[in-house]
């Protein structure tokens, strides 16, 4: 009995170990993507520039509140900018061979991916903060409920990286091919995610669609912060963003494992 | 390879061995790109893996190095099942594939730190083992170049030294001479060959090159279709094709021609510029035979020479080099 008791110790503290190793390869990927691939001129710039002016263009002709236009824009820069690079990563990876490193270094597959959705959430919930910045010194606007707010925006930045480094699974090395697939998938979730039409506007098939996507609730909570009634609730926007996470990257964990045993 | 042969390797692993590839198997689709090759690795043994583009060297060396799973079998690797304890088992292992995979946006020294930190190296640790390998590879003064700025030799010395900074038990290397210049080329066979004697390191090697292969390798095993053709030391191997053992006669003056020297008028001789090559068994026979005959003709020999077969004809031999492929 003693000796099972010790086995099954030994066990846990091996299983432990583990897991602060992994964690560790994480954060040293996770870092190595930063360096690498984010802290570069065009992308940050590309990462606020381009949905900054993207919802102007849209709010200039309706003429949005402030209520309204600053949690839009703050919320497009943070999917924008935290679901940009992530589906490049790994297919800029594989082209330059540096994927292999990675594979047959220690780090697992859950370590790379969860460096990988690491370091996209860190850039996207960083420099969005900008735009959000900017907007709360040169305007009105002012944030009234900090916690949903705070909430939307860490949930919203690791559930948009997720669906980026899911979206970084399919078997190819060319990054324009991910990048085509990467804006099919990312402008339909914003056009149903409230961001432009309020929800009570939308069409009826508007309506049905808008819960489908990530953005609708990162929104919806941003919004609350910022004082205007939330349309899914609280908790149904705390919850749906969490369950997006999981289900994110368990099929990126799927799909990658998958991609590397057919490149492989 | 014969059972018995595979039965020996496997009792063999059993023992003081750093790589075991028990009845490794690898299918892609209907393709069998590595059928059912079994053989061990000892600790500290430098073992070749030689065989023609396409036999299955490279997949067998990702299934040890935990990048591919095995269809069937297993691969053990430091005593960990690489498939089943994959993180466990690549700890003790560092690569260096054929094409070279450095960040390109990273500096030499961020390189190397990257890998030591990946294996978890203590930070104080790392910086001195960086700069250590950085000074034996003769990378010291470019340390903060970027690796798009390196050429083709340096960037292999760079991956040996990514390779190296987590001390690991055993070291696997896919062609690593290949297109280098000479510098590059001694460095890296040098440095190899010392962390093995110093170190104790096993090292597995997948080349074309036998030269390389013959020059540092313990052991040696040769591939063909997915299967395990040959497996032993380079001078048995070399035993193994007698026939390929060969006499170099050279004149001082006009020579003669080799039928009017020879014992046999059916012996294969290879033409060269100033002499030719007879291949026997008994080459000692052959030499004292021309001898005689050139001292009663009145020719004068510049040299008379005996001479083992190469790993490159036994690889022939065994492969089929008709083919064309290695």
């Amino acid at each position: 009995m003693a000796a099972l008791e010790t086995a099954a110790a030994a066990a846990r503290e091996n299983t432990v170990t583990e897991f602060r190793r992994q964690l560790r390869c994480a954060w040293v990927i996770a870092k190595k993507n930063a360096r690498v691939y984010y802290l570069k001129g065009p992308v940050v710039t590309f990462g606020i520039v381009f949905p900054l002016f993207f919802y102007l263009s849209f709010a200039a002709g309706h003429d949005a509140p402030l209520s309204v236009m600053v949690p839009g824009i703050a919320a497009m820069a943070l999917f924008f900018t935290a679901s940009a690079v992530g589906p490049l990563v790994t297919p800029w990876e594989r082209q330059a061979r540096t994927f292999e490193r990675l594979v047959t270094s220690p780090a697992s597959l859950s370590a790379i991916l969860a460096g990988d959705v690491g370091a996209g959430a860190a850039f996207g919930a960083l420099l969005a903060l900008l735009p959000l910045v900017a907007a709360l010194v040169l305007t009105s606007a002012q944030v009234s409920a900090p916690m949903p707010l705070l909430a939307g925006w860490l949930l919203g930045a690791v559930a948009f990286s997720s669906l980026g480094v899911l979206m970084a699974a399919p078997a190819t090395d060319t990054p324009s091919q991910v990048m085509m697939l990467s804006n099919l998938v990312r402008l339909p979730l914003i056009f149903v995610s409230g961001v432009f039409v309020p929800h009570r506007q939308m069409p009826r098939w508007g309506q049905w669609l808008s819960p489908l996507s990530p953005l609708s609730y990162c929104a919806d909570l941003i919004r609350v912060g910022f004082g205007s009634p939330s349309y899914f609730g609280v908790a149904t926007d705390v919850a749906a963003l969490a369950g997006f996470i999981v289900v994110f990257t368990a099929a990126a964990h799927f799909f990658h494992r998958r991609t590397r045993n057919r490149l492989a | 390879m014969d059972r018995l042969t595979i039965a020996r390797h496997r009792s063999a692993a059993t023992g003081d061995t750093a790589l075991v590839a028990d009845d490794l198997t690898r299918r892609f689709g209907e393709k069998v790109a590595v059928d059912h090759v079994s053989f061990s690795v000892g600790r500290g043994e430098v073992f070749g893996f030689l065989g023609p583009n396409g036999a299955g060297k490279s997949t067998t060396a990702r299934m040890l190095t935990g990048y591919v799973a095995p269809t069937e079998g297993r691969a053990m690797v430091a005593g960990f099942d690489a498939a089943l304890s994959p993180s466990a088992a690549r700890r003790h292992i560092g690569v260096v594939p054929e094409e070279a995979n450095v960040y390109a946006d990273l500096t030499v020294r961020q390189n190397v730190l990257l890998m030591a930190d990946l294996h978890g190296v203590s930070k104080a640790e790392r910086e001195q083992r960086c700069s250590d390998l950085l000074k034996t590879f003769d990378l010291d003064d470019r340390k903060k170049q970027k690796g798009r700025e390196l050429s083709k030799g340096l960037r292999q010395r760079l991956m040996l030294c990514m390779a190296l900074v987590s001390s690991p038990q055993i070291l696997f290397l896919d062609e690593p001479t290949s297109g280098l210049d000479v510098a590059s080329t001694r460095i890296i066979r040098e440095v190899i060959a010392r962390m093995n004697r110093e170190h104790g390191m096993t090292v597995f090697i997948s080349t074309h090159n036998m030269e390389e292969a013959d020059q540092l390798c313990h052991r040696v095993a040769i591939i063909d279709r997915g299967r395990l053709a040959a497996i032993d030391t380079p001078a048995a191997l070399r035993g193994r094709v007698d026939s390929r053992r060969s006499v170099v006669v050279k004149f001082a003056g006009p020579g003669a021609a080799p039928a009017d020297l020879l014992p046999r008028p059916d012996m294969e001789v290879e033409m060269l510029v100033d002499g030719w090559r007879v291949f026997s068994p008994e080459p000692g026979l052959v030499a004292q035979h021309i001898a005689a005959q050139s001292q009663a003709l009145g020719l004068r020999i510049e040299a008379l020479n005996t001479l083992s077969p190469t790993l490159e004809e036994v690889f022939v031999s065994i492969t089929g080099g008709s083919r064309g492929r290695a």
